[in-house]
Protein backbone atom coordinates (compact mmCIF):
# COMPACT_ATOMS: atom_id res chain seq x y z
CA UNK A 1 0.00 0.00 0.00
CA UNK A 2 1.37 2.89 -0.99
CA UNK A 3 -1.25 5.38 0.45
CA UNK A 4 -0.52 6.95 3.58
CA UNK A 5 -3.70 7.05 6.08
CA UNK A 6 -3.94 10.73 6.31
CA UNK A 7 -4.08 10.84 1.92
CA UNK A 8 -7.17 7.63 2.53
CA UNK A 9 -8.88 9.81 4.93
CA UNK A 10 -9.18 12.87 3.43
CA UNK A 11 -9.75 11.01 -0.16
CA UNK A 12 -12.87 9.77 1.63
CA UNK A 13 -14.48 13.15 3.46
CA UNK A 14 -13.57 14.74 -0.38
CA UNK A 15 -15.59 11.82 -2.44
CA UNK A 16 -18.44 12.02 0.12
CA UNK A 17 -18.63 15.99 -0.34
CA UNK A 18 -17.96 15.54 -4.60
CA UNK A 19 -20.41 12.42 -5.01
CA UNK A 20 -23.47 13.94 -2.84
CA UNK A 21 -22.76 17.33 -4.56
CA UNK A 22 -22.90 16.35 -8.10
CA UNK A 23 -25.55 14.55 -7.21
CA UNK A 24 -27.71 17.27 -5.94
CA UNK A 25 -26.56 19.21 -8.78
CA UNK A 26 -28.27 17.13 -11.20
CA UNK A 27 -31.55 18.74 -9.77
CA UNK A 28 -30.60 22.58 -11.47
CA UNK A 29 -33.41 23.76 -13.44
CA UNK A 30 -35.66 20.67 -12.74
CA UNK A 31 -36.72 21.53 -9.22
CA UNK A 32 -40.75 20.65 -8.24
CA UNK A 33 -40.12 24.97 -7.20
CA UNK A 34 -37.72 27.84 -8.21
CA UNK A 35 -37.16 28.53 -4.61
CA UNK A 36 -36.06 24.64 -4.09
CA UNK A 37 -34.13 25.10 -7.69
CA UNK A 38 -32.11 27.74 -5.91
CA UNK A 39 -32.01 25.91 -2.28
CA UNK A 40 -30.14 22.75 -4.27
CA UNK A 41 -28.42 24.51 -6.38
CA UNK A 42 -26.83 25.98 -3.20
CA UNK A 43 -26.73 22.80 -1.35
CA UNK A 44 -24.81 21.12 -4.45
CA UNK A 45 -22.57 24.38 -4.15
CA UNK A 46 -21.75 23.88 -0.42
CA UNK A 47 -20.47 20.37 -0.73
CA UNK A 48 -18.45 20.48 -4.23
CA UNK A 49 -16.86 23.93 -2.35
CA UNK A 50 -15.93 21.05 0.75
CA UNK A 51 -14.64 18.72 -1.80
CA UNK A 52 -12.23 20.74 -3.31
CA UNK A 53 -10.78 21.95 -0.28
CA UNK A 54 -10.58 18.36 1.09
CA UNK A 55 -9.17 17.40 -2.71
CA UNK A 56 -6.32 20.36 -2.50
CA UNK A 57 -5.23 19.16 0.97
CA UNK A 58 -5.24 15.10 -0.61
CA UNK A 59 -3.00 16.15 -3.15
CA UNK A 60 -0.49 18.04 -0.96
CA UNK A 61 -0.57 14.86 1.32
CA UNK A 62 0.26 12.95 -1.34
CA UNK A 63 2.94 15.22 -2.57
CA UNK A 64 2.90 13.67 -6.22
CA UNK A 65 1.56 17.23 -7.98
CA UNK A 66 -2.22 16.17 -8.17
CA UNK A 67 -4.40 18.45 -7.54
CA UNK A 68 -8.11 18.66 -6.98
CA UNK A 69 -8.94 18.35 -10.55
CA UNK A 70 -6.60 15.35 -11.56
CA UNK A 71 -8.23 14.17 -8.33
CA UNK A 72 -11.76 14.46 -9.01
CA UNK A 73 -11.47 14.00 -12.94
CA UNK A 74 -8.83 11.61 -13.28
CA UNK A 75 -10.12 8.56 -11.22
CA UNK A 76 -11.93 5.49 -12.22
CA UNK A 77 -14.49 4.57 -9.88
CA UNK A 78 -12.51 2.04 -8.42
CA UNK A 79 -10.25 4.88 -7.04
CA UNK A 80 -13.41 6.49 -5.33
CA UNK A 81 -13.67 6.36 -1.54
CA UNK A 82 -17.29 7.64 -1.47
CA UNK A 83 -20.00 5.83 0.96
CA UNK A 84 -22.44 4.00 -0.86
CA UNK A 85 -25.57 6.54 0.33
CA UNK A 86 -24.24 9.52 -1.97
CA UNK A 87 -24.09 7.57 -5.12
CA UNK A 88 -27.45 6.58 -4.77
CA UNK A 89 -29.56 7.86 -7.60
CA UNK A 90 -31.70 11.05 -7.10
CA UNK A 91 -34.99 9.10 -7.72
CA UNK A 92 -37.81 11.38 -6.91
CA UNK A 93 -37.65 14.44 -4.74
CA UNK A 94 -38.62 12.46 -1.56
CA UNK A 95 -35.58 10.39 -1.96
CA UNK A 96 -33.26 12.96 -2.56
CA UNK A 97 -34.33 14.81 0.46
CA UNK A 98 -34.36 11.72 2.48
CA UNK A 99 -30.86 10.97 1.47
CA UNK A 100 -29.59 14.29 2.33
CA UNK A 101 -31.15 14.19 5.77
CA UNK A 102 -29.32 10.74 6.21
CA UNK A 103 -26.03 12.32 5.54
CA UNK A 104 -26.31 15.92 7.14
CA UNK A 105 -27.54 15.28 10.00
CA UNK A 106 -24.00 12.63 10.14
CA UNK A 107 -22.06 15.18 8.39
CA UNK A 108 -23.02 18.18 10.94
CA UNK A 109 -21.64 16.42 14.17
CA UNK A 110 -18.95 14.60 12.25
CA UNK A 111 -17.70 18.16 11.06
CA UNK A 112 -17.92 20.07 14.12
CA UNK A 113 -15.66 17.09 15.95
CA UNK A 114 -13.62 17.21 13.03
CA UNK A 115 -12.94 20.99 13.81
CA UNK A 116 -11.06 19.97 17.14
CA UNK A 117 -9.07 17.60 14.77
CA UNK A 118 -4.99 17.49 15.67
CA UNK A 119 -4.45 18.47 11.99
CA UNK A 120 -5.19 21.80 11.80
CA UNK A 121 -5.79 21.75 7.87
CA UNK A 122 -9.08 18.91 8.40
CA UNK A 123 -10.03 21.81 11.28
CA UNK A 124 -10.07 24.42 9.08
CA UNK A 125 -12.07 22.76 6.64
CA UNK A 126 -14.38 21.45 9.29
CA UNK A 127 -14.63 24.34 11.09
CA UNK A 128 -15.93 25.79 7.92
CA UNK A 129 -17.74 22.92 6.57
CA UNK A 130 -19.62 22.73 9.81
CA UNK A 131 -21.62 25.95 9.47
CA UNK A 132 -22.99 24.91 5.57
CA UNK A 133 -24.25 21.72 7.24
CA UNK A 134 -26.28 23.07 9.51
CA UNK A 135 -28.45 24.34 7.30
CA UNK A 136 -28.50 21.30 5.09
CA UNK A 137 -29.65 19.42 8.29
CA UNK A 138 -32.40 22.14 8.95
CA UNK A 139 -33.70 22.49 5.15
CA UNK A 140 -33.95 18.65 4.41
CA UNK A 141 -35.46 18.25 8.05
CA UNK A 142 -37.94 20.29 7.44
CA UNK A 143 -38.78 18.95 3.74
CA UNK A 144 -38.44 15.73 5.15
CA UNK A 145 -41.46 16.85 7.58
CA UNK A 146 -43.41 18.31 4.89
CA UNK A 147 -43.52 15.05 3.22
CA UNK A 148 -43.96 12.80 5.66
CA UNK A 149 -46.68 14.70 7.05
CA UNK A 150 -48.26 15.85 4.11
CA UNK A 151 -50.50 14.25 1.82
CA UNK A 152 -51.18 10.06 1.28
CA UNK A 153 -48.88 9.83 -1.81
CA UNK A 154 -45.66 12.23 -0.21
CA UNK A 155 -46.09 10.19 2.83
CA UNK A 156 -46.19 7.02 0.73
CA UNK A 157 -42.87 8.28 -0.78
CA UNK A 158 -40.96 9.69 1.96
CA UNK A 159 -41.04 6.38 4.19
CA UNK A 160 -40.36 4.51 1.14
CA UNK A 161 -37.19 6.78 0.29
CA UNK A 162 -36.67 5.72 4.05
CA UNK A 163 -36.96 2.33 3.88
CA UNK A 164 -34.68 2.43 0.52
CA UNK A 165 -31.82 3.80 1.57
CA UNK A 166 -31.30 3.06 5.79
CA UNK A 167 -29.63 -0.20 4.85
CA UNK A 168 -26.87 2.89 3.10
CA UNK A 169 -26.57 4.32 6.71
CA UNK A 170 -24.58 1.46 8.30
CA UNK A 171 -21.78 2.74 6.53
CA UNK A 172 -21.30 6.10 7.67
CA UNK A 173 -20.24 4.29 11.20
CA UNK A 174 -17.95 1.76 9.66
CA UNK A 175 -14.13 2.18 11.00
CA UNK A 176 -11.23 0.10 9.46
CA UNK A 177 -7.47 0.12 10.16
CA UNK A 178 -7.02 3.49 8.14
CA UNK A 179 -8.80 5.54 10.68
CA UNK A 180 -8.50 3.34 13.46
CA UNK A 181 -4.91 4.76 13.98
CA UNK A 182 -6.01 8.81 12.68
CA UNK A 183 -9.15 8.17 15.73
CA UNK A 184 -6.21 7.31 18.02
CA UNK A 185 -3.91 10.12 17.21
CA UNK A 186 -6.33 12.57 17.30
CA UNK A 187 -6.67 13.35 13.84
CA UNK A 188 -9.96 11.68 12.67
CA UNK A 189 -13.43 11.43 14.45
CA UNK A 190 -14.43 8.58 15.67
CA UNK A 191 -18.10 7.98 14.27
CA UNK A 192 -19.19 6.01 16.84
CA UNK A 193 -19.16 8.95 19.18
CA UNK A 194 -21.68 10.71 16.89
CA UNK A 195 -24.30 8.20 16.91
CA UNK A 196 -26.51 8.61 19.73
CA UNK A 197 -26.78 12.49 18.32
CA UNK A 198 -27.19 11.52 14.86
CA UNK A 199 -30.30 8.77 16.26
CA UNK A 200 -31.94 11.67 18.22
CA UNK A 201 -31.89 13.81 15.45
CA UNK A 202 -33.52 11.50 13.23
CA UNK A 203 -35.74 10.04 15.37
CA UNK A 204 -37.39 13.78 16.07
CA UNK A 205 -37.61 14.57 12.33
CA UNK A 206 -39.09 11.03 11.97
CA UNK A 207 -41.88 11.57 14.61
CA UNK A 208 -43.00 14.71 13.38
CA UNK A 209 -42.85 13.14 9.54
CA UNK A 210 -44.96 10.66 11.31
CA UNK A 211 -42.02 8.32 9.29
CA UNK A 212 -41.53 4.78 10.56
CA UNK A 213 -37.91 4.33 11.20
CA UNK A 214 -36.91 1.12 9.58
CA UNK A 215 -34.78 -1.54 11.87
CA UNK A 216 -31.01 -1.95 11.43
CA UNK A 217 -31.19 -5.12 9.45
CA UNK A 218 -28.27 -6.02 7.04
CA UNK A 219 -26.34 -2.96 6.04
CA UNK A 220 -24.87 -2.25 2.51
CA UNK A 221 -20.95 -1.62 2.37
CA UNK A 222 -18.18 -1.37 0.25
CA UNK A 223 -17.52 2.08 -1.01
CA UNK A 224 -14.97 3.37 1.16
CA UNK A 225 -12.69 0.86 -0.22
CA UNK A 226 -13.68 1.15 -3.71
CA UNK A 227 -16.52 -1.39 -4.04
CA UNK A 228 -18.98 1.08 -5.31
CA UNK A 229 -22.68 0.24 -6.80
CA UNK A 230 -23.08 0.68 -10.66
CA UNK A 231 -24.50 4.01 -10.30
CA UNK A 232 -21.17 5.71 -9.62
CA UNK A 233 -20.01 5.03 -13.04
CA UNK A 234 -23.02 6.85 -14.89
CA UNK A 235 -22.40 9.59 -12.21
CA UNK A 236 -18.59 9.92 -13.60
CA UNK A 237 -19.50 9.62 -16.53
CA UNK A 238 -21.09 12.50 -16.54
CA UNK A 239 -18.60 14.14 -14.03
CA UNK A 240 -15.48 13.20 -15.74
CA UNK A 241 -16.62 13.60 -19.84
CA UNK A 242 -14.93 16.65 -20.79
CA UNK A 243 -11.62 15.27 -19.66
CA UNK A 244 -12.13 11.83 -20.95
CA UNK A 245 -13.17 13.43 -24.37
CA UNK A 246 -10.52 16.33 -24.45
CA UNK A 247 -8.18 14.74 -22.30
CA UNK A 248 -6.12 17.81 -20.88
CA UNK A 249 -8.46 20.31 -21.85
CA UNK A 250 -8.46 23.33 -19.45
CA UNK A 251 -10.03 26.91 -19.38
CA UNK B 1 2.68 43.28 -22.95
CA UNK B 2 3.39 40.15 -25.69
CA UNK B 3 5.76 37.65 -24.48
CA UNK B 4 8.34 38.36 -26.76
CA UNK B 5 8.44 42.02 -25.60
CA UNK B 6 9.34 40.59 -21.73
CA UNK B 7 12.42 41.39 -20.76
CA UNK B 8 13.49 37.22 -19.85
CA UNK B 9 16.30 38.57 -17.34
CA UNK B 10 15.05 41.10 -15.23
CA UNK B 11 17.42 43.03 -13.11
CA UNK B 12 18.46 41.94 -10.35
CA UNK B 13 17.71 43.57 -7.36
CA UNK B 14 19.95 46.11 -6.66
CA UNK B 15 22.07 45.47 -3.37
CA UNK B 16 21.08 47.77 -0.43
CA UNK B 17 23.24 49.67 2.07
CA UNK B 18 22.38 49.77 5.62
CA UNK B 19 20.88 53.21 4.89
CA UNK B 20 18.90 52.03 2.69
CA UNK B 21 17.38 48.89 4.49
CA UNK B 22 16.70 51.51 7.63
CA UNK B 23 14.61 53.86 5.12
CA UNK B 24 12.49 50.79 4.22
CA UNK B 25 11.97 49.59 7.86
CA UNK B 26 10.30 53.28 8.17
CA UNK B 27 8.69 52.54 4.97
CA UNK B 28 6.92 49.53 5.56
CA UNK B 29 4.26 50.55 7.88
CA UNK B 30 3.53 53.14 4.60
CA UNK B 31 3.34 50.82 2.45
CA UNK B 32 1.28 48.39 4.18
CA UNK B 33 -1.17 50.97 4.73
CA UNK B 34 -1.21 51.44 0.68
CA UNK B 35 -1.38 48.03 0.01
CA UNK B 36 -4.40 47.67 2.24
CA UNK B 37 -6.30 50.09 0.74
CA UNK B 38 -6.16 49.53 -2.32
CA UNK B 39 -7.14 45.98 -1.41
CA UNK B 40 -9.57 47.14 0.63
CA UNK B 41 -11.12 49.15 -2.58
CA UNK B 42 -11.97 45.49 -4.15
CA UNK B 43 -15.77 44.65 -4.02
CA UNK B 44 -17.65 41.44 -4.01
CA UNK B 45 -18.60 41.20 -7.41
CA UNK B 46 -22.00 40.01 -6.07
CA UNK B 47 -23.00 42.19 -3.85
CA UNK B 48 -21.00 45.43 -5.39
CA UNK B 49 -21.40 47.78 -3.14
CA UNK B 50 -19.44 46.37 -0.06
CA UNK B 51 -15.95 46.29 -0.12
CA UNK B 52 -13.87 42.97 0.77
CA UNK B 53 -13.24 44.81 4.12
CA UNK B 54 -16.58 45.92 5.21
CA UNK B 55 -17.71 42.03 4.29
CA UNK B 56 -14.46 40.75 6.52
CA UNK B 57 -13.49 38.53 3.77
CA UNK B 58 -9.84 40.76 3.95
CA UNK B 59 -8.30 39.48 6.40
CA UNK B 60 -4.49 40.57 6.86
CA UNK B 61 -1.99 42.38 4.33
CA UNK B 62 1.63 41.91 5.06
CA UNK B 63 4.77 43.28 3.65
CA UNK B 64 6.72 40.30 2.37
CA UNK B 65 10.25 41.16 0.08
CA UNK B 66 9.24 44.31 -0.69
CA UNK B 67 5.89 42.99 -2.21
CA UNK B 68 2.00 42.73 -0.68
CA UNK B 69 1.00 39.32 1.09
CA UNK B 70 -2.86 39.59 1.44
CA UNK B 71 -5.18 37.10 3.21
CA UNK B 72 -8.43 36.25 2.15
CA UNK B 73 -10.96 33.99 3.55
CA UNK B 74 -14.08 32.55 1.60
CA UNK B 75 -17.71 33.27 3.13
CA UNK B 76 -18.81 29.93 2.09
CA UNK B 77 -17.12 27.00 0.95
CA UNK B 78 -17.89 26.97 -2.25
CA UNK B 79 -17.86 31.07 -2.88
CA UNK B 80 -18.07 31.25 -6.55
CA UNK B 81 -16.77 34.66 -6.41
CA UNK B 82 -13.12 34.09 -4.24
CA UNK B 83 -11.61 33.42 -7.83
CA UNK B 84 -12.77 37.01 -8.94
CA UNK B 85 -12.17 38.69 -5.65
CA UNK B 86 -8.58 37.03 -5.49
CA UNK B 87 -8.09 38.44 -9.11
CA UNK B 88 -9.20 41.70 -8.42
CA UNK B 89 -6.79 42.32 -5.48
CA UNK B 90 -4.41 41.14 -7.39
CA UNK B 91 -4.84 43.81 -9.84
CA UNK B 92 -5.49 46.89 -7.25
CA UNK B 93 -2.37 46.00 -5.93
CA UNK B 94 -0.34 46.17 -9.00
CA UNK B 95 -1.85 49.14 -10.00
CA UNK B 96 -0.30 51.13 -7.08
CA UNK B 97 3.13 49.63 -7.53
CA UNK B 98 3.35 46.11 -6.35
CA UNK B 99 5.09 43.78 -8.07
CA UNK B 100 3.75 39.89 -8.00
CA UNK B 101 1.83 40.35 -5.04
CA UNK B 102 0.44 37.28 -3.19
CA UNK B 103 -3.08 36.31 -2.94
CA UNK B 104 -3.48 33.99 0.18
CA UNK B 105 -6.81 31.88 0.83
CA UNK B 106 -6.96 30.84 4.43
CA UNK B 107 -10.14 29.06 6.19
CA UNK B 108 -9.39 29.38 9.59
CA UNK B 109 -10.89 31.04 11.53
CA UNK B 110 -14.22 30.14 9.56
CA UNK B 111 -15.69 33.57 8.40
CA UNK B 112 -18.56 34.94 10.14
CA UNK B 113 -21.09 37.63 9.45
CA UNK B 114 -19.86 38.90 13.03
CA UNK B 115 -16.74 40.25 11.09
CA UNK B 116 -19.16 42.81 8.64
CA UNK B 117 -18.44 46.32 9.80
CA UNK B 118 -21.10 48.15 10.88
CA UNK B 119 -20.88 50.67 8.26
CA UNK B 120 -20.92 47.43 5.97
CA UNK B 121 -24.58 46.62 7.75
CA UNK B 122 -25.66 50.24 7.14
CA UNK B 123 -24.66 50.13 3.01
CA UNK B 124 -25.91 46.58 3.22
CA UNK B 125 -29.30 47.90 4.33
CA UNK B 126 -29.46 51.05 2.24
CA UNK B 127 -28.57 48.44 -1.16
CA UNK B 128 -32.08 46.58 -0.30
CA UNK B 129 -30.75 43.81 1.41
CA UNK B 130 -31.27 42.81 5.41
CA UNK B 131 -28.17 42.85 6.75
CA UNK B 132 -27.46 39.94 9.55
CA UNK B 133 -29.39 39.81 12.53
CA UNK B 134 -27.80 39.73 15.65
CA UNK B 135 -24.11 37.34 16.41
CA UNK B 136 -23.70 34.36 14.64
CA UNK B 137 -23.19 31.93 17.30
CA UNK B 138 -26.02 29.71 17.39
CA UNK B 139 -28.12 31.54 15.34
CA UNK B 140 -27.54 28.58 12.37
CA UNK B 141 -29.37 25.99 13.75
CA UNK B 142 -32.25 27.87 15.21
CA UNK B 143 -32.84 29.83 12.68
CA UNK B 144 -33.67 34.07 12.78
CA UNK B 145 -36.86 35.51 14.67
CA UNK B 146 -36.93 38.96 13.49
CA UNK B 147 -35.40 40.43 10.41
CA UNK B 148 -36.62 44.16 9.48
CA UNK B 149 -37.69 44.92 5.66
CA UNK B 150 -34.94 46.63 4.24
CA UNK B 151 -37.45 49.28 2.68
CA UNK B 152 -39.77 50.08 5.30
CA UNK B 153 -37.85 49.03 8.33
CA UNK B 154 -40.86 46.86 9.34
CA UNK B 155 -40.64 43.54 11.43
CA UNK B 156 -43.51 41.75 10.15
CA UNK B 157 -41.72 39.85 8.01
CA UNK B 158 -41.64 36.08 6.78
CA UNK B 159 -38.93 33.79 5.47
CA UNK B 160 -39.69 32.24 1.58
CA UNK B 161 -36.71 30.47 1.56
CA UNK B 162 -33.21 29.31 3.34
CA UNK B 163 -31.52 29.67 0.14
CA UNK B 164 -31.58 32.85 -1.90
CA UNK B 165 -29.80 34.09 -5.21
CA UNK B 166 -26.14 33.02 -3.84
CA UNK B 167 -24.75 31.09 -0.71
CA UNK B 168 -24.56 33.88 1.41
CA UNK B 169 -28.32 35.10 1.14
CA UNK B 170 -31.83 33.99 1.95
CA UNK B 171 -35.35 35.34 0.46
CA UNK B 172 -37.68 36.87 2.96
CA UNK B 173 -40.71 38.86 2.04
CA UNK B 174 -42.31 41.64 4.11
CA UNK B 175 -45.96 41.42 5.19
CA UNK B 176 -46.11 45.28 5.91
CA UNK B 177 -44.95 46.58 2.39
CA UNK B 178 -45.25 43.56 0.96
CA UNK B 179 -41.61 43.24 -1.05
CA UNK B 180 -39.69 40.66 -1.38
CA UNK B 181 -35.66 41.05 -0.37
CA UNK B 182 -32.92 39.19 0.33
CA UNK B 183 -31.48 38.92 3.91
CA UNK B 184 -27.81 38.35 4.43
CA UNK B 185 -27.38 34.96 6.46
CA UNK B 186 -26.25 35.15 9.79
CA UNK B 187 -23.07 32.04 10.26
Amino acid sequence: MTETPLFAYTLRLADNALILGHRVSEWVGHAPVLEEDLALGNLALDLIGQARSFYTYAGEIEGKGRDEDALAYLRDAGGYRNILLVEQPNGDFAQTIVRHLLYSAFAHPYFEALARSKDETLAAIAAKAVKEMAYHVRHTAEWTIRLGDGTDESHRRAQSALDELWPFTGELFETDQVERALIDAGIAVDPLNIRARWSKMLDEVFDEATLVRPSDGYMQSGGRSGRHSEHLGYVLTELQFLQRTYPGAKW
Amino acid sequence: MPASEMDPHPNPPPSRGREKRERDDADADDLRALAWKAAASVVDPEIPVLSIADLGVLRDVQIVDGTAEVTITPTYSGCPAMNLIALNVELALEEVGFVTPRIKTVLSPAWTTDWMTEKGKETLRKYGIAPPAGKASRRALFGEDQVACPHCASTDTERISEFGSTACKALWRCRACAEPFDYFKCI
